[in-house]
């Protein structure tokens, strides 16, 4: 291990141990743990604890983005972490899944978002089925040169289509309908209930109700019932992740990433398994894309989708360790999250983000968090490097007794 | 044949039939016009001296290379035009002479993925937990033990299959091919790079698999160990079939004495 690393070791250590002190639990235990850290995600943007607070811009607003990222990350890790296939046009997806919910219910229609979201899935899964299908056949490489055009390729096409909006892009895609009596501003704010939230004085807490969240008016004016329902969601793809993966469907995918010519031959129909985890992962950009569009700002444009946001996505997945879930989670939140953290850098933020990223290569080169079995593997191979290195010693001693 | 033998030549039926079978890889012939059959409950040995093209005639079988001419057959159904994973499900499976595990996962998810071979579990049944996604994983997981068992590695079941030493990743991939439910089991020298005792052990597990009712066709250089175990021998030199009989025969055979003592050090 480079130097560099081993500095930061010990923190390394500190996160397995969570996870495994964690996994050690009893299954009740660990649902309390779980229902506990899902209140306080809910929470945060309400709480708005110092230092994680982003105060240069708006922080439910950041924590949207941030949910919507971790929910993209999530559908990527079953493309690349389970099944092992190397999808580098994931933003095509998204983009898919935003024109469709742009389409339905601006530029063409006037759907409410409820009813375009399942629709904008659906388009998404089956634009991945038509581009999985032939390109599913062939080996590795060529997946990930096929997957980069298509990224490309969904852009330009939009940007030359007018029906969709060309590069004008399309503009006031409706939010959701609010949930409780619909805001007439600028009398009545709408909603069931208002929620007050936290200001810090240094590290004095005070509740604020001039800001409070009004439950559940989905408007431009506050993101955090917005972030609370993309929230959702990405606690049920998690589920759904979690009992699709613990079955025949998980381990068909992990021999299919193993040796695909083996899983074959012990019966796997690997091209039915790739196609399968390339289609749920499109679905799920989709999904990310269909909230991205009737967001706050309520607009997309070609250029809300370039290239770069692919490889963000697999940044954000590798960066969190390949094949866990919550790698997967925190590998989204933090790619989405440090370039707004470090907004007050303003120029810089660009760089302190490559450099954030650069030291979380070296230090944990297997990801954030990474899955058991790359843990695992990497204790044998200490373990061996350490009896090699043992031995090695041994000679060293015996030898001046040769001479 | 051999004394120990439950198999019975007289009443056999064939299993699988390789029919003329030429391959061409190039220039070169692995398999040159090559006939035998396997019957139903006997043990096949397959020998010949390296590069002889017995790793190639399983490739055949198991449809990873197609025939340039001639035809496999299996329980009567043309191999040639299937899917591997659907030759598998016909009740034909292998191990790999270069072990070929899945190395990051469990011991036990490794023969897990074998038994899953006739599963019907598809995305919903596992998203829903469906009856039938319980029930399928419950007979997998339990099938997977035994099969552990028998092979004499469940105690380490949730070791990485990549941690295992190398005796134990070749009977885990016994197991894992056994977790197809096939008729017909295909081992790829399963011995070779074991010492004599292990060997031995081996045999043993080679005839109890047989006792249980399937099928073995056994790729072994190690002619004592051939000979000891199998009840027909097939022997291919240059990718030509040179003899076929009862080990007795095979033995005395002056082409195969020729054959194993002109090129090869590694029978011994
Ligand atoms: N994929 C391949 N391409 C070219 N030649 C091959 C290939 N596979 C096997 N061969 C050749 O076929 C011959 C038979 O090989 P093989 O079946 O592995 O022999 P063995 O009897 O030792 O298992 C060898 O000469 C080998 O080099
Ligand atoms: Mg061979």
């Amino acid at each position: 291990m480079s130097r560099v690393g081993s500095y930061f070791s010990p923190l390394g250590q500190a996160m397995d141990a969570v996870s495994d002190g964690y996994k050690r639990q009893h299954p009740a235990v660990k649902a309390l743990i779980l229902v506990l850290v899902a209140l306080f995600f809910y929470g945060l943007p309400l709480l708005r604890p110092p230092l994680i607070t982003t105060n240069e811009i708006d922080f439910g607003g950041v924590m949207f983005q941030v949910a919507a990222f971790a929910l993209v990350a999530l559908g990527l890790n079953i493309v690349i972490g389970y099944a092992g296939l190397l999808d580098l046009g994931y933003v095509g997806f998204y983009a898919t899944g935003a024109y469709t919910t742009g389409v339905l219910t601006s530029q063409h229609g006037s759907w409410p978002f409820f009813l375009a979201l399942p629709v904008a899935i659906a388009v998404t899964m089956v634009t991945g089925v038509i581009l999985g299908a032939p390109t599913l056949r062939v080996r590795g490489d060529y997946l990930a040169i096929v997957t980069l055009g298509f990224g490309e390729i969904i852009r330009i096409c939009v940007k030359n289509i007018e029906w969709l909006g060309a590069s004008a892009g399309i503009k006031d895609i409706p939010h959701p309908n609010t949930i409780g009596p619909a805001a007439e501003p600028p009398f009545k704010p709408g909603g069931l209930f208002e929620i007050p939230r936290l200001e810090w004085d240094g590290l004095v807490p005070h509740l604020d109700k001039e800001h409070s969240v009004h439950f559940l008016v989905f408007g431009a004016t506050n993101a955090i019932p917005y972030y609370w329902l993309i929230l959702t969601a990405l606690v049920l793809v998690l589920l759904g992740d979690r009992l699709v993966k613990n079955s025949r469907v998980g381990r068909a995918w992990e021999a299919t990433r193993e040796d695909e010519d083996a899983a074959e031959l012990m019966g796997v129909p690997t091209f039915k398994f790739k196609l399968m985890a390339f289609a749920l992962g499109a679905a799920i950009g989709g999904l990310s894309g269909s909230f991205y569009a009737s967001g706050q700002g309520g607009y997309i444009s070609p250029d809300s989708f370039p290239l770069l946001l692919s490889m963000l996505f697999v940044a954000a997945v590798i960066v969190g360790g390949s094949g866990n879930r919550w790698g997967a989670i925190a590998g989204g939140a933090l790619v989405a999250y440090l370039p707004e953290r470090f907004r007050e850098f303003a120029d810089f933020r660009l760089l302190f983000f490559g450099l954030a990223l650069t030291v979380l290569a070296v230090w944990r080169p297997e990801g954030l968090l990474p899955p058991r079995r790359t843990r695992r593997a990497k204790a044998a191979a200490a373990e061996i490097e350490a009896l090699e290195e043992g031995e090695l010693d041994e000679q060293l001693e015996e030898e001046p007794r040769n001479v | 044949m051999s004394e120990y033998s439950p198999y019975d030549a007289s009443s056999a039926k064939a299993l699988l039939e390789v029919d003329h079978v030429t391959l061409r890889f190039g220039g070169l012939t692995a398999l040159d016009d090559v006939s035998f059959t396997i019957n139903e409950g006997e043990i096949l040995g397959l020998i010949g001296p390296n590069g002889a093209g017995k790793t190639t005639c399983f490739n055949v079988m198991t449809g990873v290379y197609r025939p340039t001419s001639g035809e496999a057959r299996f329980d009567g159904t043309s191999l040639t035009k299937l899917k591997k994973h659907k030759i598998t499900q016909l009740g034909l499976a292998r191990t790999f002479q270069n072990i070929r595990l899945f190395k990051s996962m469990t011991v036990l998810e490794n023969v897990m993925v074998g038994t899953d071979a006739h599963s019907k579990v598809g995305f919903w049944d596992a998203l829903l937990r469906t009856p039938r996604h319980r029930r399928t994983e419950a007979a997998s997981l339990a099938r997977a033990k035994e099969l552990l068992d028998m092979v004499g590695i469940k105690a380490r079941h949730d070791e990485l299959a990549s941690n295992l030493s190398y005796g134990d990743q070749r009977r885990l991939e016994i197991a894992r091919a056994m977790g197809t439910n096939p008729k017909l089991l295909c081992l790829d020298e399963p011995a070779a790079g074991f010492n004599p005792a292990e060997k031995v052990k081996l045999m043993e597990l080679i005839r109890k698999v047989r006792d249980a009712g399937y099928t073995v066709l056994l790729i072994e250089h190690d002619m004592r160990l051939v000979m000891g175990v199998t009840d027909r021998i097939v022997v291919l030199e240059f990718g030509q079939k040179i003899a076929e009989g009862a080990p007795a025969e095979i033995r005395d055979n002056p082409a195969v004495i020729a054959a194993y003592l002109g090129v090869d050090e590694d029978a011994s």
